[in-house]
């Protein structure tokens, strides 16, 4: 682990997460169904690892696109003058228009996130409806935004920080909990 | 809304005045910025609203379509105010100096200020008395450091990476600002740069710069990755620099014979225009297969799109006449 974890708390480990994740497409799944195609875009960089696993998991069952979204450049708190996030790509190689869209994050926390998700994403296009899932739904809500699917809801203190760790950008795989 | 702190990073300065100054990590971390920029020009909607409420002044002492249209384009996308002074239209022609009229444009709470002037140097004049960020869009025969950041984009679009590349730049080196940016960005990013060109146009200590200097066209395009041929002006003849556009041509001319015969299969051919077809370029070749000249055009929105980005942008309160 990295220095900086030296006071956090495990909360979850890797093998509850792949349960948990398991789960939530399952409820995709019958949410879904019977229209039988979804777009399923991240938001960048461990909502698109989530549902980059979540379209893998769904398989063939249904017809799955998978995209993903840097939503740096429609942040609401770029405020630091001297020091500024990495942009990365935003990647949705196809139509979102008249499509049912599935936004996918790590941690839903203030709302503000998915806010700048649904701003770009109405500049890419129009899609019929737009859900939301989350792997951990940790409160403390600062805007009107709900998930649609959650894989885990946390009470947690807000001088806490909620974290996803992945293998893929990560040391590890597991949710930790981080005093700030 | 809680980034890491890894992903957390921006240029070590308030203003973009030159590649000389800049770093290594500064330069890749611009062009890897670009690269996610060119995604929004693919967009429907082509727009961002990063910069909203944030405005940039272009002040133009030079004539320039392409530099001015690419800055301008660039800011739009951010969704980026702008107004635009050139030297004909404006106060300049009244007397008033560089300066002055920048520091009259602040008060009008701008953010930043893009120049290009024919002083080298003038965009550091402005970089030290203004609040706003400023960025040299070209300054006499010094530097245009975004020019040849697109076209380091270019380089890395093409071939994916710069070590070891083998490039010579053709033509006019001497009052040339895009190959002094160019040998500086090059070099820094570990590609082996010789220049090409009559004696007249080489300036004299240019191998203290870390280049290969070449007179003969025929040998320095030989196992050559890039040819990047700089406008001839034509100015220059009248200064008496070359004999006639005649014998230019027949020496340094890149044409589709002279490729056949002397370069690389792969080569590519960069310019960044204007073209005087026929003269340092011959049309088939600048419209040809090896040519990249309309990607650096595309890759000159996005570089200067990470510009404004990456820069801090002043508070756009400015700083007053009194500490002029």
């Amino acid at each position: 682990m990295d220095k900086g974890y030296k006071n956090a708390r495990v909360l979850m480990s890797e093998d509850e997460m792949g349960k948990i994740l398991e789960k939530l497409t399952e409820e995709i799944y019958e949410k879904n169904k019977a229209e039988g195609r979804l777009l399923v875009v991240g938001i960048k960089r461990r909502g698109e690892i989530l549902a980059k696993r979540i379209v893998e998991l769904l398989g063939t069952k249904i017809d799955v696109a998978f995209g993903s979204l840097d939503i740096t450049l429609y942040r609401d708190d770029l405020t630091s003058i001297d020091k500024k996030p990495i942009v990365r790509k935003t990647e949705i190689p196809f139509n979102i228009d008249d499509r049912s869209l599935l936004l996918v994050d790590d941690v839903l926390f203030t709302g503000r996130t998915i806010r700048a998700a649904l701003t770009e994403l109405v500049d890419l296009g129009r899609p019929k409806r737009v859900e939301l899932a989350v792997f951990i739904d940790r409160g403390e809500r600062e805007l009107p935004i709900c998930p649609d699917f959650v894989g885990k809801s946390l009470e947690v203190d807000k001088s806490e920080m909620v974290e996803v760790r992945l293998h893929e950008i990560d040391e590890e795989e597991c949710v930790l909990i981080v005093p700030r | 809304m809680c980034p890491d702190s890894s992903e957390i990073k921006g240029l070590k300065r308030k203003d973009l005045l030159g590649i000389l100054e800049l770093e290594r990590e500064e330069i890749e971390l611009i062009l890897s910025t670009a690269v996610s920029f060119k995604e929004i020009l693919e967009r429907p909607i082509k727009v961002v609203p990063y910069l909203r409420g944030k405005t940039v002044a272009f002040l133009f002492f030079e004539p320039s379509t392409r530099t001015l249209n690419s800055f301008s384009l660039a800011a739009r996308r951010l969704s980026c105010d702008s107004v635009s002074v050139s030297a004909s239209s404006s106060s300049v022609l009244k007397g008033e100096t560089l300066l002055d009229t920048a520091k009259n444009l602040e008060a009008m709470k701008l953010n930043f200020v893009v120049v290009r002037h024919s002083s080298p140097g003038a965009s550091h004049i402005l970089a030290k008395n203004l609040t706003s960020s400023v960025v040299n869009a070209g300054d006499g025969c010094r530097e245009h450091p975004t020019q040849a950041l697109l076209d380091l984009l270019t380089i890395k679009e093409h071939f994916g990476k710069f070590d070891e590349l083998k490039v010579v730049i053709v033509g006019d080196i001497e009052h040339s600002r895009v190959a002094r940016s160019n040998i500086w960005g090059m070099t820094k990013l570990g590609m082996d740069v010789s220049i090409c060109g009559p004696p007249t146009l080489i300036p004299r200590d240019i191998d203290k710069m870390g280049v290969r200097v070449y007179y003969n066209l025929k040998e320095a395009i030989k196992g050559k990755d890039i040819i990047y041929v700089l406008r001839i002006q034509k100015e220059r003849q009248a200064a008496g620099l070359f004999p006639s556009t005649r014998e230019y041509i027949k020496l340094y001319s890149i044409t589709e014979e002279v490729l056949e015969k002397y370069a690389k299969k792969k080569v590519v051919i960069m310019h960044p225009g204007p073209v005087n077809r026929g003269v340092e370029l011959a049309p088939s070749v600048a419209d040809g297969m090896r040519s990249l000249i309309l990607p650096q055009v595309t890759n000159g929105v996005a570089v200067r799109m990470a510009c404004f980005y990456l820069l801090p942008g002043g508070t756009g309160e400015g700083r007053g006449m009194g500490q002029l």
